[in-house]
Protein backbone atom coordinates (compact mmCIF):
# COMPACT_ATOMS: atom_id res chain seq x y z
CA UNK A 1 0.00 0.00 0.00
CA UNK A 2 2.76 2.55 0.81
CA UNK A 3 4.92 1.42 -2.12
CA UNK A 4 2.09 1.96 -4.14
CA UNK A 5 2.08 5.59 -2.95
CA UNK A 6 5.56 5.79 -3.08
CA UNK A 7 5.13 5.04 -6.93
CA UNK A 8 2.45 7.34 -7.67
CA UNK A 9 4.03 10.40 -6.04
CA UNK A 10 7.07 9.66 -8.51
CA UNK A 11 5.09 9.52 -11.79
CA UNK A 12 3.07 12.05 -10.85
CA UNK A 13 5.91 14.41 -10.24
CA UNK A 14 7.24 13.28 -13.66
CA UNK A 15 4.26 14.48 -15.32
CA UNK A 16 4.64 17.86 -13.95
CA UNK A 17 8.47 17.84 -13.79
CA UNK A 18 7.98 17.89 -17.67
CA UNK A 19 5.71 19.84 -19.96
CA UNK A 20 3.95 16.81 -20.95
CA UNK A 21 1.36 18.02 -18.17
CA UNK A 22 0.69 21.30 -19.10
CA UNK A 23 0.63 20.55 -23.26
CA UNK A 24 -1.74 17.90 -22.35
CA UNK A 25 -3.73 20.01 -20.33
CA UNK A 26 -4.00 23.23 -22.60
CA UNK A 27 -4.82 21.13 -25.93
CA UNK A 28 -7.74 19.03 -23.45
CA UNK A 29 -9.30 22.10 -22.16
CA UNK A 30 -9.08 23.90 -25.70
CA UNK A 31 -10.30 20.78 -27.82
CA UNK A 32 -13.03 20.10 -25.12
CA UNK A 33 -14.19 23.50 -25.22
CA UNK A 34 -14.17 24.13 -28.95
CA UNK A 35 -15.79 21.12 -29.60
CA UNK A 36 -18.85 22.18 -27.05
CA UNK A 37 -19.19 25.52 -28.79
CA UNK A 38 -18.57 25.09 -32.17
CA UNK A 39 -19.31 21.36 -33.32
CA UNK A 40 -21.78 20.66 -30.01
CA UNK A 41 -23.40 24.11 -30.81
CA UNK A 42 -23.68 24.79 -27.14
CA UNK A 43 -26.13 27.82 -27.53
CA UNK A 44 -27.69 26.92 -30.25
CA UNK A 45 -28.97 24.19 -28.48
CA UNK A 46 -30.61 26.37 -25.95
CA UNK A 47 -30.40 23.83 -23.24
CA UNK A 48 -29.00 23.73 -19.87
CA UNK A 49 -27.17 20.57 -19.72
CA UNK A 50 -23.06 19.61 -20.70
CA UNK A 51 -24.13 16.88 -23.25
CA UNK A 52 -23.05 18.62 -26.06
CA UNK A 53 -19.82 18.39 -24.29
CA UNK A 54 -19.74 14.98 -22.59
CA UNK A 55 -20.90 13.71 -25.82
CA UNK A 56 -17.30 14.30 -27.67
CA UNK A 57 -15.26 12.80 -24.68
CA UNK A 58 -15.43 9.04 -26.34
CA UNK A 59 -13.53 10.68 -29.12
CA UNK A 60 -11.43 13.30 -27.48
CA UNK A 61 -10.10 10.61 -25.41
CA UNK A 62 -9.40 8.21 -28.27
CA UNK A 63 -5.97 10.24 -29.48
CA UNK A 64 -5.50 12.19 -25.86
CA UNK A 65 -5.57 9.01 -23.55
CA UNK A 66 -2.96 6.91 -25.65
CA UNK A 67 -1.17 10.38 -25.59
CA UNK A 68 -0.87 9.79 -22.11
CA UNK A 69 -0.68 5.46 -21.26
CA UNK A 70 2.42 5.55 -24.18
CA UNK A 71 4.60 6.38 -21.80
CA UNK A 72 3.94 4.52 -18.84
CA UNK A 73 6.17 1.39 -19.78
CA UNK A 74 7.67 1.42 -23.23
CA UNK A 75 9.76 3.85 -21.97
CA UNK A 76 11.06 2.54 -18.68
CA UNK A 77 11.78 -0.72 -20.98
CA UNK A 78 13.76 1.91 -23.93
CA UNK A 79 15.82 3.55 -21.30
CA UNK A 80 15.95 0.35 -19.00
CA UNK A 81 14.47 2.02 -15.87
CA UNK A 82 12.34 -1.02 -15.81
CA UNK A 83 15.45 -3.57 -14.45
CA UNK A 84 15.92 -0.99 -11.70
CA UNK A 85 12.08 -0.74 -11.11
CA UNK A 86 11.91 -4.62 -11.11
CA UNK A 87 14.86 -5.11 -8.84
CA UNK A 88 13.24 -3.30 -6.28
CA UNK A 89 11.73 -4.37 -3.36
CA UNK A 90 8.33 -4.43 -4.72
CA UNK A 91 5.52 -6.36 -6.57
CA UNK A 92 5.16 -6.24 -10.16
CA UNK A 93 1.02 -5.58 -9.57
CA UNK A 94 1.64 -2.82 -7.33
CA UNK A 95 3.99 -0.73 -9.91
CA UNK A 96 1.41 -1.23 -12.85
CA UNK A 97 -1.34 -0.02 -10.17
CA UNK A 98 0.84 2.91 -9.04
CA UNK A 99 1.52 4.15 -12.73
CA UNK A 100 -2.68 3.23 -13.72
CA UNK A 101 -3.65 5.19 -10.43
CA UNK A 102 -1.74 8.53 -11.08
CA UNK A 103 -2.36 8.22 -14.73
CA UNK A 104 -6.12 8.24 -14.14
CA UNK A 105 -5.62 10.94 -11.10
CA UNK A 106 -3.93 13.02 -14.16
CA UNK A 107 -6.50 12.73 -16.04
CA UNK A 108 -8.93 13.64 -13.13
CA UNK A 109 -6.91 16.94 -12.57
CA UNK A 110 -7.25 17.84 -16.43
CA UNK A 111 -11.29 17.09 -16.11
CA UNK A 112 -11.61 18.87 -13.28
CA UNK A 113 -10.33 22.17 -15.04
CA UNK A 114 -13.31 21.94 -17.02
CA UNK A 115 -15.27 23.60 -14.39
CA UNK A 116 -15.44 27.30 -16.22
CA UNK A 117 -17.86 24.98 -18.34
CA UNK A 118 -19.75 23.75 -15.35
CA UNK A 119 -20.10 27.40 -14.03
CA UNK A 120 -21.03 28.87 -17.58
CA UNK A 121 -24.15 26.35 -18.01
CA UNK A 122 -25.29 27.24 -14.02
CA UNK A 123 -25.47 31.01 -14.72
CA UNK A 124 -27.14 30.27 -17.95
CA UNK A 125 -30.01 28.26 -16.89
CA UNK A 126 -30.73 25.77 -14.21
CA UNK A 127 -29.38 22.62 -15.44
CA UNK A 128 -29.69 19.07 -13.52
CA UNK A 129 -26.67 19.25 -11.38
CA UNK A 130 -26.69 15.37 -10.48
CA UNK A 131 -27.07 14.28 -13.78
CA UNK A 132 -23.82 16.21 -14.73
CA UNK A 133 -21.57 14.81 -11.76
CA UNK A 134 -22.86 11.36 -12.90
CA UNK A 135 -21.63 12.51 -16.66
CA UNK A 136 -18.16 13.32 -15.32
CA UNK A 137 -17.77 10.33 -12.95
CA UNK A 138 -18.60 8.57 -16.10
CA UNK A 139 -16.70 10.10 -18.52
CA UNK A 140 -13.50 9.24 -15.37
CA UNK A 141 -14.18 5.94 -15.36
CA UNK A 142 -14.12 5.53 -18.99
CA UNK A 143 -11.07 7.73 -19.41
CA UNK A 144 -9.63 4.74 -16.90
CA UNK A 145 -10.60 2.17 -19.31
CA UNK A 146 -9.09 3.44 -21.85
CA UNK A 147 -6.26 4.10 -19.91
CA UNK A 148 -5.92 0.68 -18.63
CA UNK A 149 -5.75 -0.80 -22.14
CA UNK A 150 -3.11 1.52 -22.82
CA UNK A 151 -0.66 0.74 -20.24
CA UNK A 152 -1.50 -3.23 -20.92
CA UNK A 153 -0.27 -1.81 -24.52
CA UNK A 154 2.65 0.17 -23.70
CA UNK A 155 4.11 -3.12 -21.90
CA UNK A 156 4.23 -4.71 -24.97
CA UNK A 157 6.84 -2.21 -27.08
CA UNK A 158 9.90 -0.88 -25.90
CA UNK A 159 8.30 2.21 -29.07
CA UNK A 160 6.27 4.89 -27.67
CA UNK A 161 4.40 5.56 -31.46
CA UNK A 162 3.92 1.68 -31.78
CA UNK A 163 1.94 1.49 -28.23
CA UNK A 164 0.08 5.11 -29.15
CA UNK A 165 -1.11 3.37 -32.52
CA UNK A 166 -2.01 -0.07 -31.08
CA UNK A 167 -4.00 1.38 -28.32
CA UNK A 168 -5.70 3.97 -30.51
CA UNK A 169 -6.94 1.13 -33.04
CA UNK A 170 -8.17 -1.13 -29.68
CA UNK A 171 -9.49 1.73 -27.93
CA UNK A 172 -11.29 2.22 -31.60
CA UNK A 173 -12.47 -1.02 -31.96
CA UNK A 174 -13.87 -0.93 -28.25
CA UNK A 175 -15.98 2.01 -28.50
CA UNK A 176 -16.95 1.38 -31.92
CA UNK A 177 -18.03 -2.40 -31.22
CA UNK A 178 -22.07 -1.27 -30.93
CA UNK A 179 -21.75 0.83 -34.03
CA UNK A 180 -23.02 -0.47 -38.00
CA UNK A 181 -19.37 -0.01 -39.01
CA UNK A 182 -18.17 -2.96 -37.15
CA UNK A 183 -21.16 -4.80 -36.58
CA UNK A 184 -21.37 -5.29 -40.06
CA UNK A 185 -18.19 -7.00 -40.18
CA UNK A 186 -19.76 -9.56 -38.35
CA UNK A 187 -22.94 -9.68 -39.72
CA UNK A 188 -23.46 -12.92 -42.03
CA UNK A 189 -20.99 -15.20 -40.19
CA UNK A 190 -21.11 -14.76 -36.38
CA UNK A 191 -24.11 -16.13 -34.45
CA UNK A 192 -26.10 -14.03 -33.13
CA UNK A 193 -25.09 -14.17 -29.69
CA UNK A 194 -21.51 -12.97 -30.93
CA UNK A 195 -23.15 -9.91 -32.41
CA UNK A 196 -25.04 -9.39 -29.11
CA UNK A 197 -21.68 -9.42 -26.90
CA UNK A 198 -19.56 -7.38 -29.10
CA UNK A 199 -22.19 -4.70 -29.33
CA UNK A 200 -22.23 -4.77 -25.06
CA UNK A 201 -18.48 -4.24 -25.47
CA UNK A 202 -19.35 -0.94 -26.72
CA UNK A 203 -18.09 1.94 -24.56
CA UNK A 204 -20.16 4.29 -26.37
CA UNK A 205 -23.33 2.55 -25.81
CA UNK A 206 -22.51 2.34 -21.79
CA UNK A 207 -21.19 5.80 -21.88
CA UNK A 208 -24.03 7.29 -23.32
CA UNK A 209 -26.47 5.45 -20.99
CA UNK A 210 -24.10 7.22 -17.93
CA UNK A 211 -24.36 10.72 -19.77
CA UNK A 212 -28.24 10.73 -19.98
CA UNK A 213 -27.97 10.63 -15.79
CA UNK A 214 -28.50 6.57 -15.51
CA UNK A 215 -25.98 5.37 -13.37
CA UNK A 216 -26.72 1.47 -13.99
CA UNK A 217 -24.68 -0.56 -11.99
CA UNK A 218 -23.98 -2.93 -15.22
CA UNK A 219 -22.30 0.03 -16.72
CA UNK A 220 -20.06 0.97 -14.00
CA UNK A 221 -19.37 -3.19 -14.07
CA UNK A 222 -18.56 -2.95 -17.32
CA UNK A 223 -15.96 -0.42 -16.86
CA UNK A 224 -14.43 -1.82 -13.54
CA UNK A 225 -13.88 -4.78 -15.46
CA UNK A 226 -12.37 -3.26 -18.57
CA UNK A 227 -10.01 -1.56 -16.19
CA UNK A 228 -9.23 -5.42 -13.88
CA UNK A 229 -9.24 -7.18 -16.96
CA UNK A 230 -6.52 -5.29 -18.73
CA UNK A 231 -4.69 -4.32 -16.09
CA UNK A 232 -4.17 -8.12 -14.99
CA UNK A 233 -2.69 -8.64 -18.35
CA UNK A 234 -0.06 -6.38 -18.46
CA UNK A 235 1.12 -7.39 -15.21
CA UNK A 236 1.23 -10.83 -16.65
CA UNK A 237 3.08 -8.91 -19.96
CA UNK A 238 5.45 -7.54 -17.58
CA UNK A 239 6.58 -10.55 -16.45
CA UNK A 240 6.59 -11.96 -20.08
CA UNK A 241 8.78 -9.41 -21.68
CA UNK A 242 11.44 -9.32 -18.63
CA UNK A 243 14.63 -8.73 -20.53
CA UNK A 244 13.98 -8.55 -23.83
CA UNK B 1 27.85 -24.69 2.12
CA UNK B 2 25.91 -23.75 5.24
CA UNK B 3 28.70 -21.59 6.37
CA UNK B 4 26.39 -18.44 7.96
CA UNK B 5 28.82 -16.03 5.75
CA UNK B 6 27.97 -17.48 2.52
CA UNK B 7 25.74 -14.53 1.19
CA UNK B 8 25.66 -15.14 -2.55
CA UNK B 9 24.42 -18.76 -3.34
CA UNK B 10 24.42 -20.08 -7.07
CA UNK B 11 23.56 -23.40 -7.90
CA UNK B 12 23.58 -25.28 -11.27
CA UNK B 13 21.87 -21.61 -12.67
CA UNK B 14 20.65 -21.87 -16.11
CA UNK B 15 19.24 -19.53 -18.55
CA UNK B 16 18.09 -20.29 -22.53
CA UNK B 17 16.61 -17.37 -24.53
CA UNK B 18 14.69 -20.10 -27.04
CA UNK B 19 17.03 -22.24 -27.93
CA UNK B 20 20.06 -20.25 -26.87
CA UNK B 21 21.84 -21.37 -23.74
CA UNK B 22 22.92 -18.02 -22.49
CA UNK B 23 24.30 -19.05 -19.24
CA UNK B 24 24.84 -22.81 -18.57
CA UNK B 25 25.25 -24.81 -15.45
CA UNK B 26 27.10 -22.16 -13.68
CA UNK B 27 27.83 -22.75 -9.61
CA UNK B 28 29.68 -20.71 -7.11
CA UNK B 29 29.33 -19.00 -3.79
CA UNK B 30 30.43 -15.50 -2.59
CA UNK B 31 31.57 -15.31 1.03
CA UNK B 32 31.28 -11.88 3.06
CA UNK B 33 34.22 -10.28 2.74
CA UNK B 34 34.93 -11.26 -0.90
CA UNK B 35 35.05 -9.26 -3.82
CA UNK B 36 33.99 -10.99 -6.85
CA UNK B 37 35.68 -10.12 -10.13
CA UNK B 38 33.24 -11.72 -12.50
CA UNK B 39 34.77 -11.84 -15.95
CA UNK B 40 34.52 -13.04 -19.82
CA UNK B 41 34.07 -11.56 -23.12
CA UNK B 42 30.89 -9.09 -24.56
CA UNK B 43 27.94 -11.97 -24.73
CA UNK B 44 29.39 -14.60 -21.92
CA UNK B 45 26.64 -14.29 -19.89
CA UNK B 46 28.03 -12.41 -17.34
CA UNK B 47 25.09 -9.71 -17.39
CA UNK B 48 22.09 -12.14 -17.80
CA UNK B 49 23.49 -14.35 -14.49
CA UNK B 50 23.09 -10.77 -12.58
CA UNK B 51 20.12 -10.64 -13.80
CA UNK B 52 18.77 -14.20 -12.62
CA UNK B 53 20.67 -13.20 -9.20
CA UNK B 54 18.92 -10.03 -8.63
CA UNK B 55 15.70 -11.30 -9.62
CA UNK B 56 15.11 -9.54 -12.87
CA UNK B 57 15.16 -12.38 -15.36
CA UNK B 58 13.20 -15.57 -14.49
CA UNK B 59 15.84 -18.46 -13.93
CA UNK B 60 15.24 -21.62 -16.41
CA UNK B 61 16.82 -24.08 -14.36
CA UNK B 62 19.12 -24.34 -11.27
CA UNK B 63 18.79 -22.31 -8.49
CA UNK B 64 20.19 -19.09 -6.97
CA UNK B 65 19.47 -16.96 -3.46
CA UNK B 66 21.09 -14.45 -1.70
CA UNK B 67 21.21 -14.05 2.31
CA UNK B 68 19.40 -17.66 2.32
CA UNK B 69 16.37 -16.42 0.47
CA UNK B 70 15.91 -18.10 -2.40
CA UNK B 71 15.21 -15.92 -5.79
CA UNK B 72 12.13 -17.82 -7.02
CA UNK B 73 10.45 -18.39 -3.86
CA UNK B 74 10.85 -15.47 -1.80
CA UNK B 75 12.09 -12.44 -4.23
CA UNK B 76 10.98 -9.93 -2.19
CA UNK B 77 13.56 -10.74 0.86
CA UNK B 78 16.23 -11.14 -1.76
CA UNK B 79 15.58 -7.94 -3.35
CA UNK B 80 15.69 -5.89 0.35
CA UNK B 81 19.21 -7.51 0.85
CA UNK B 82 20.41 -6.62 -2.67
CA UNK B 83 22.05 -3.01 -4.03
CA UNK B 84 22.23 -3.29 -8.17
CA UNK B 85 23.65 -1.39 -10.32
CA UNK B 86 22.31 -2.67 -13.95
CA UNK B 87 24.61 -1.73 -17.06
CA UNK B 88 24.24 1.40 -17.90
CA UNK B 89 22.77 2.39 -14.63
CA UNK B 90 19.58 3.89 -16.12
CA UNK B 91 18.08 6.21 -13.90
CA UNK B 92 14.86 8.66 -14.34
CA UNK B 93 16.52 11.13 -16.12
CA UNK B 94 13.14 13.60 -15.77
CA UNK B 95 13.90 13.04 -11.54
CA UNK B 96 16.27 15.50 -9.62
CA UNK B 97 19.53 13.67 -7.89
CA UNK B 98 17.89 14.10 -4.44
CA UNK B 99 14.27 13.38 -5.67
CA UNK B 100 15.49 10.20 -7.38
CA UNK B 101 17.43 8.81 -4.28
CA UNK B 102 14.64 9.80 -2.11
CA UNK B 103 12.31 7.62 -4.33
CA UNK B 104 14.78 4.29 -3.55
CA UNK B 105 14.98 5.26 -0.29
CA UNK B 106 11.36 5.10 0.07
CA UNK B 107 10.40 2.31 -1.59
CA UNK B 108 13.66 0.50 0.04
CA UNK B 109 11.11 1.29 3.31
CA UNK B 110 13.72 3.67 5.06
CA UNK B 111 11.19 7.05 6.24
CA UNK B 112 11.49 9.71 7.95
CA UNK B 113 14.67 10.48 9.64
CA UNK B 114 16.29 7.21 8.50
CA UNK B 115 15.70 8.10 5.16
CA UNK B 116 17.27 11.86 5.52
CA UNK B 117 20.74 10.29 7.32
CA UNK B 118 20.86 7.41 4.85
CA UNK B 119 20.82 9.60 1.35
CA UNK B 120 22.75 12.30 3.12
CA UNK B 121 25.47 9.41 3.52
CA UNK B 122 25.16 7.96 0.07
CA UNK B 123 25.25 11.63 -1.20
CA UNK B 124 28.62 12.50 1.03
CA UNK B 125 29.97 9.02 0.01
CA UNK B 126 30.01 9.50 -3.53
CA UNK B 127 30.36 13.64 -3.68
CA UNK B 128 26.94 14.20 -5.41
CA UNK B 129 26.35 17.67 -3.45
CA UNK B 130 27.27 19.81 -5.85
CA UNK B 131 24.52 17.83 -8.25
CA UNK B 132 22.04 17.31 -5.84
CA UNK B 133 19.25 19.36 -7.21
CA UNK B 134 19.84 19.17 -11.14
CA UNK B 135 17.60 16.74 -13.09
CA UNK B 136 19.39 13.69 -13.61
CA UNK B 137 19.23 14.04 -17.43
CA UNK B 138 21.44 17.24 -17.37
CA UNK B 139 24.39 15.47 -15.37
CA UNK B 140 27.81 14.10 -17.04
CA UNK B 141 27.91 10.55 -17.69
CA UNK B 142 30.51 9.98 -14.32
CA UNK B 143 27.73 11.77 -12.36
CA UNK B 144 24.58 9.51 -13.55
CA UNK B 145 27.10 6.66 -12.77
CA UNK B 146 27.87 7.72 -9.11
CA UNK B 147 23.75 8.49 -8.42
CA UNK B 148 23.62 4.68 -9.86
CA UNK B 149 25.79 3.73 -7.72
CA UNK B 150 24.73 5.88 -4.51
CA UNK B 151 21.16 4.50 -5.38
CA UNK B 152 22.52 0.52 -4.85
CA UNK B 153 24.44 1.49 -1.49
CA UNK B 154 21.73 3.57 -0.30
CA UNK B 155 19.80 1.21 2.30
CA UNK B 156 23.91 -0.32 3.04
CA UNK B 157 22.61 -3.85 1.02
CA UNK B 158 24.60 -7.02 2.33
CA UNK B 159 25.35 -8.08 -1.28
CA UNK B 160 26.24 -5.75 -3.83
CA UNK B 161 25.92 -6.60 -7.42
CA UNK B 162 27.68 -3.91 -9.75
CA UNK B 163 27.87 -4.89 -13.62
CA UNK B 164 30.47 -2.62 -15.15
CA UNK B 165 30.70 0.01 -12.44
CA UNK B 166 33.16 1.81 -13.90
CA UNK B 167 32.51 1.65 -17.56
CA UNK B 168 32.74 4.93 -19.42
CA UNK B 169 34.45 6.78 -16.32
CA UNK B 170 37.45 8.76 -16.13
CA UNK B 171 40.78 7.37 -14.57
CA UNK B 172 40.30 9.26 -11.53
CA UNK B 173 36.47 8.43 -10.98
CA UNK B 174 37.50 4.47 -11.96
CA UNK B 175 39.90 5.20 -9.00
CA UNK B 176 37.39 6.77 -6.52
CA UNK B 177 34.54 4.12 -7.38
CA UNK B 178 37.44 1.18 -6.33
CA UNK B 179 38.30 2.80 -3.36
CA UNK B 180 34.62 3.18 -2.69
CA UNK B 181 34.14 -0.69 -3.08
CA UNK B 182 37.59 -1.18 -1.24
CA UNK B 183 36.01 0.20 1.64
CA UNK B 184 32.83 -1.38 1.80
CA UNK B 185 34.33 -4.66 0.77
CA UNK B 186 34.84 -5.94 4.59
CA UNK B 187 31.47 -5.98 5.57
CA UNK B 188 29.49 -7.43 2.18
CA UNK B 189 29.68 -9.73 -0.31
CA UNK B 190 30.13 -7.82 -3.69
CA UNK B 191 30.43 -9.25 -7.20
CA UNK B 192 31.62 -6.69 -10.00
CA UNK B 193 31.49 -7.71 -13.79
CA UNK B 194 34.05 -6.14 -15.90
CA UNK B 195 36.40 -6.68 -18.48
CA UNK B 196 39.00 -4.15 -17.68
CA UNK B 197 41.45 -6.79 -15.96
CA UNK B 198 43.56 -4.31 -14.01
CA UNK B 199 40.64 -3.83 -12.02
CA UNK B 200 40.35 -7.41 -11.22
CA UNK B 201 43.55 -6.97 -9.98
CA UNK B 202 43.24 -3.45 -7.97
CA UNK B 203 39.91 -4.61 -5.99
CA UNK B 204 39.36 -8.03 -6.45
CA UNK B 205 39.75 -10.95 -3.89
CA UNK B 206 38.77 -13.93 -6.53
CA UNK B 207 38.30 -13.91 -10.58
CA UNK B 208 35.28 -16.25 -12.02
CA UNK B 209 35.83 -16.06 -15.59
CA UNK B 210 33.22 -16.93 -18.08
CA UNK B 211 33.09 -18.03 -21.44
CA UNK B 212 30.06 -18.89 -23.62
CA UNK B 213 28.28 -19.29 -20.35
CA UNK B 214 30.03 -21.78 -18.35
CA UNK B 215 32.76 -21.12 -15.43
CA UNK B 216 36.30 -21.75 -17.10
CA UNK B 217 38.11 -20.47 -14.15
CA UNK B 218 37.50 -19.77 -10.43
CA UNK B 219 40.31 -18.63 -7.97
CA UNK B 220 42.43 -15.73 -6.70
CA UNK B 221 43.95 -13.18 -9.27
CA UNK B 222 46.94 -13.85 -8.42
CA UNK B 223 46.66 -17.58 -9.46
CA UNK B 224 45.26 -16.27 -12.72
CA UNK B 225 48.39 -14.43 -13.21
CA UNK B 226 50.24 -17.35 -12.97
CA UNK B 227 48.37 -19.40 -15.51
CA UNK B 228 50.14 -17.43 -18.23
CA UNK B 229 53.47 -17.91 -19.20
CA UNK B 230 53.99 -13.79 -19.86
CA UNK B 231 52.67 -12.90 -16.78
CA UNK B 232 49.90 -11.07 -18.12
CA UNK B 233 46.63 -11.14 -17.47
CA UNK B 234 45.24 -10.30 -21.21
CA UNK B 235 47.38 -13.45 -22.22
CA UNK B 236 45.57 -16.17 -19.74
CA UNK B 237 42.35 -14.26 -20.37
CA UNK B 238 42.57 -14.67 -24.43
CA UNK B 239 43.81 -18.53 -23.76
CA UNK B 240 40.88 -19.04 -21.43
CA UNK B 241 37.81 -17.42 -23.19
CA UNK B 242 39.24 -18.57 -26.67
CA UNK B 243 38.69 -22.29 -26.97
CA UNK B 244 35.67 -23.45 -28.42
Amino acid sequence: MRNCWVIIKRELGAYFSTPLAYVFIVIFLALSGALTFFMGAFFERGQADLNSFFSFHPWLYLFLIPAISMRLWAEERKTGTVELLLTLPIQTWVIVIGKFVAAWVFIAIALCLTFPLWITVNYLGSPDNGVIFASYMGSLVMAGGYLAIGSCLSAVTKNQVIAFILTAVVCFLFLMSGVELVQSFFQGWAPAFVLEALGSMSFLTHFNTIIRGVIDMRDVVFFGSIIGVFLYVNAAVIDLTRGS
Amino acid sequence: MSAKNTMISIKGLTKDFGSFRAVDNISFDVKKGEVLGFLGPNGAGKSTTMKMVTGYLPISAGEASVCGFNLEDHPLEAKTKIGYLPEGAPLYGDMTTIGFLNFIAEIRGLLGDLKIKKVTSAIEKLELMSVMNQPIDTLSKGFKRRVGFAQAILHDPDVLILDEPTDGLDPNQKHQVRELILNMAKKKAIVISTHILEEVEAVCTRAVIIAAGKVVFDDTPAKLKKHSSSGSLDDVFRELTQVN
